[in-house]
């Protein structure tokens, strides 16, 4: 799933109890129980954490949470059978403990842990993974993860082998299959399958329903919520990880989620004390925060440039039968590349990184950003700032100026055209009117048009009425596959021409060959090398001008220990089992 | 003490003298609304020396260069080695007057690459004080005169609601409740979709008064309504009526003359509301888009922590507003206190 807004949570921490043995915290370990043993320092059990959330859950059924906190949530309350370890974006093994990958590719057969137990104490099985995968495929359950399970146009087959084994076959082999296990939460089946069976699992797991009647496989289960204020979180007594040292985790005993419902405000709480972790902030609040850094107890921690890419792109749609004349007359333009590789040279990206995000950000030319390491082309271009050269392009393509130095098209129209932007989120109105001030100096004439998020999102996808926009993408995976619906002439996302029937240009045609090409190829490094083909065609034909890369941002209270942030959502929060109170 | 009738006169120069500054914001603004500098965002408001770094006197004002580049030139000293005396009269960007005739004279300014930012600079880098002037061109007018279109309108509507009463009573109050019971964010939306992409600075300014004004109505006449209702039952009104006067008569000579204090109260409370009501639209894609300043805009930058904590002179054009505010409400309350006097 893709994020397009910025959301945002934190966390606390009150009293530490150290407790030297897990055995006096939870419950031991039972005969045949095969624990995970997770890499880092051993820290102390006890504490409990506060975190803020932007807003109230809607849910906590793993089946139906899209929005940000109900993910958050969720998220320490069950676990995956092969994990994204959020440090080394590598795939890791979770609630599988290991598995094997048949020749061609198309069956992956997933050995699970033994003697693991639910929250509620139930044992956990393949039983339990089979109807997980079920109610996941259900078309009538209406799942967000459905999509990222069906490969090759066919949802992928799950077979129980053994009460502790379980094959997945795939239509076609897919090379991030092992990716796609990350954040699909297995459910109790125990507690959910006759509900499932009634047709009421949309029901399932609101949040108020009694404690009792979650069970997940995660560090944490609910124990209380209320409403409009918080839903906190105690320790799962039978959770399946253990440090080092051979403790059970989690170390905290409660996790509290308090619903503080905006930036500036929960900004606020971390300075104060309130909360003490944050994540999802703008630059300008790191300037703030960062300001007291050495006289509060926290720190503040700028990871460098996350997955997110800004970019500029025109719309070049088929709009012959849409009733738009006037924007079909522009697009003369904006299908030329020397005007589109004009405006890509005439833009200050340094001018934008400085003003929008105070030097908290990387400039781009290209999807992959600096952060995603696996991925990224370090052969493409970074040409500089160049007016002159733009104008230069701009001449050979046949454009002229005024004398008052408006630019005027082969025909002698004058170049005046709006860019869109979501005036909810402020950086992109920014960078927008650096971009306006920047083409003005080429003799355009552009108009920022702020829209409301949904407004916006219609005119792009739907109407296409629009000339320009500036947008910002930010992947859940540093892994191209979650990609495909951007670059795919036939995608969804494929901003400046979405659900193509057949690819309008060669070169969309190509990029839908290579992306096509590398969701079945195994091979790491052919893979990155059909990738990088993508990214250069980006770079080249500039269908999206990047811009910059925003940098996470984080920060976390002095006590907070094993304290790891990652460039991969949720920032800060992903080894919340690790965390612990010094 | 003043009496109302001067103190009405003064606020009326006062008002005269500042929105005759704002229609010709070009010629007292230094820079262009519009202008970056790059190397200067928020900027502290620049000093204005008469002595130097050497101790010298200088008849002429002077400022100092503005500190090194980069997103902390906020925090940097200004450089003091470079001096730009202040000139009037320079020539600065093109401007246009009233939109009308072009011109390049501006009342002072530095020479480059010195900058005089009398409020700061914002963000970009732009000129806070040329903003200010410039922003009130749309949201001191819009306002205004949609805060009259809407209490005309309910003076209107009241007026005759309170006046006939009955089933013509029932239809225009209970159209106005429905009129403030509709999803106005969703009928926005829907105006948004069926306008073009690119609005003209004309055709903002009218769209603004116009949604503010059909929008604004039904509050006023309710009010409008209730004093009507209570001022036909005086005495004297039904003494009129009883020597045969007209209703058209009646209404205008001796019902609403009765509503002015309500109206003119109503009007200044509504010219500042309108002014924020402006920020909303422009959320919705309807009003004033960047580069393009509105007092609202200005307004709205204060509501960011960050800047809230860190760049005291965004405040200033807030701070601004203040007295021209207060000068708003003087002059309703003479005009109101005038009215008073007058015998009924």
């Amino acid at each position: 799933m893709r994020r397009m807004g910025l959301s945002r949570v934190s966390l606390v921490l009150m009293v530490a109890i150290w407790c030297a043995c897990s055995a006096a915290h939870g419950v031991s370990l039972q005969a045949g129980e095969e624990r995970m043993i997770v890499d880092g320092a051993p820290g102390h059990a006890g504490g409990r954490l506060v975190i803020a959330l932007r807003s109230e859950p809607k849910t906590l059924n793993p089946a139906l949470a899209l929005d940000e906190p109900s993910r958050d949530v969720i998220r320490a309350m069950t676990a995956d059978l092969i994990h994204i370890n959020r440090g080394s974006l590598k795939t890791e093994p979770a609630l599988a403990k290991s598995w094997s990958v048949s020749r061609d590719g198309r069956q992956y057969t997933l050995q699970l842990r033994r003697g693991v137990r639910f929250s509620d104490g139930e044992p956990f099985n393949a039983d339990d993974v089979i109807f997980s995968f079920q109610v996941y495929l259900d078309e009538k359950v209406d799942s967000s993860q459905r999509d990222l399970l069906v490969v090759g146009g066919k949802p992928i087959i799950v077979v129980k082998v053994d009460d502790y084994a379980v094959r997945f076959e795939l239509a076609q082999p897919y090379a991030a299959a092992e990716r796609l296990f990350d954040s699909v939460a297995i459910l109790p089946r125990h507690l959910l399958q006759s509900g499932y069976r009634a047709g009421g699992l949309s029901q399932a797991w609101s949040l108020s329903m009694p404690p009792g009647e979650f069970a997940g496989l995660g560090p944490f289960r609910l124990k209380e919520y209320v409403a409009g204020q918080r839903v906190v979180l105690e320790r799962n007594p039978y959770y399946w990880k253990a440090d080092r040292a051979g403790n059970q985790l989690p170390y905290l005993n409660e996790v509290v989620f308090l619903f503080v419902p905006s930036e500036d405000a929960q900004v606020i709480r971390f300075q104060s004390g309130d909360t003490d972790v944050l994540s999802r902030f703008s630059a300008e609040n790191f300037a703030v925060l960062q300001k007291q850094q050495g006289v509060k107890g926290y720190h503040l921690d700028d990871l460098g440039a996350g997955l997110e890419y800004n970019f500029l792109f025109f719309n070049m749609n088929d709009l012959t039968a849409s009733g738009l004349p006037e924007i079909a007359k522009k697009q003369a333009w904006f299908q030329d590349l020397r005007f589109r590789q004009a405006v890509s040279a005439a833009i200050d990206r340094e001018g934008i990184v400085r003003l929008v995000y105070s030097g908290r950000a990387t400039p781009i030319w290209d999807q992959v950003t600096p952060g995603n390491k696996l991925w990224l082309d370090g052969k493409i271009a970074h040409p500089a700032r160049s007016p002159e050269r733009a104008r230069e392009l701009l001449r050979s393509a046949g454009f002229s100026w005024k004398s008052d130095g408006a630019l005027l098209d082969p025909h002698g129209n004058q170049v005046a055209f709006s860019i869109l932007t979501s005036s909810s989120n402020a950086q992109r109105t920014k960078i927008a009117t650096l971009l306006q001030d920047d083409l003005s100096q080429l003799g355009m004439t552009v108009q920022v048009v702020p829209l409301e998020f949904r407004a916006m999102v219609d005119r792009l996808l739907n109407t296409h009425n629009y000339e320009a926009a500036v947008m910002g993408l930010v992947s859940g995976d540093a892994d191209p596959t979650s990609e495909m619906n951007v670059w795919l002439s036939s995608g969804e996302t494929h901003l400046w021409h979405p659900r193509q029937e057949k690819a309008a240009t060669p070169w969309e045609s190509e990029m839908d060959r290579l992306m096509e090409q590398q969701l079945v190829t195994l091979d790491y490094a052919k893979r990155k090398s059909l990738y990088d083909r993508v990214q250069e065609i980006v770079a080249e034909e500039l269908p999206v001008i990047c811009l910059v890369s925003p940098n996470i941002l984080v920060g976390a209270a002095n006590r907070v220990g094993n304290f790891r942030p990652a460039i991969l959502v949720p920032y800060a929060l992903w080894n919340i089992e690790q965390l612990y109170v010094q | 003490m003043l009496t109302q009738r001067q103190k009405l006169a003064w606020a009326v120069v006062v008002l005269a003298a500042f929105s005759s500054v704002v229609l010709f914001a070009g010629f007292f603004a230094p820079y262009d609304f519009a202008a970056q500098d790059r190397d200067a965002p928020f900027a502290p408001p620049t000093a204005i020396h008469f002595v130097d770094a050497g101790g010298t006197f200088h008849i002429r004002p002077f400022v100092y260069g503005q500190p090194g580049s980069g997103a902390d030139a906020a925090s940097g000293a200004p450089d003091s080695k470079q001096t730009f005396a202040i000139r009037w009269l320079v020539r600065g960007a093109p401007y246009k007057i009233a939109g009308l005739v072009s011109a390049r004279v501006r009342l002072f300014g530095v020479a480059e690459p010195g900058r005089i930012f009398l409020m700061g600079s914002d963000g970009y880098g732009r000129d806070q004080f040329s903003r200010f002037l410039y922003g009130g061109q749309i949201s001191l007018l819009a306002g205004l005169i949609a805060a009259i279109l809407s209490v005309s309108l309910g003076t209107v509507t009241g007026g005759i609601a309170g006046y006939y009463g009955g089933w013509i009573d029932d239809l225009l109050m209970r159209g106005g409740e429905l009129f403030l019971a509709l999803p106005w964010l969703y009928l926005l939306f829907a105006v948004r979709a069926a306008l073009p992409l690119h609005i003209s600075q004309w055709q903002v300014f009218l769209l603004l008064i116009s949604v503010m004004g059909l929008i604004g109505w039904a509050r006023p006449a309710r009010l409008i309504r209730g004093v009507v209702l209570s001022a036909k039952e005086r005495n004297f009104v039904l003494a009129a009526r009883g020597f045969g006067a007209s209703d058209a008569y009646l209404l205008r000579r001796h019902v609403l003359p009765q509503t002015y204090a309500v109206l003119l109260t109503q009007i200044t409370l509504l010219v500042p509301q309108y002014v924020m009501a402006e920020v909303t639209l422009t959320f919705l894609g309807l009003g004033v888009g960047e580069p393009m300043p509105s007092w609202g805009a200005l307004l709205s930058s204060l509501e960011q922590y960050s800047v809230l904590a860190s760049y005291w002179w965004m405040f200033l054009p807030a701070l601004l507003l203040i007295p021209l505010l207060v000068v708003f409400y003087a002059a309703a309350d003479a005009l109101q206190e005038l009215h008073k006097s007058v015998p009924l």
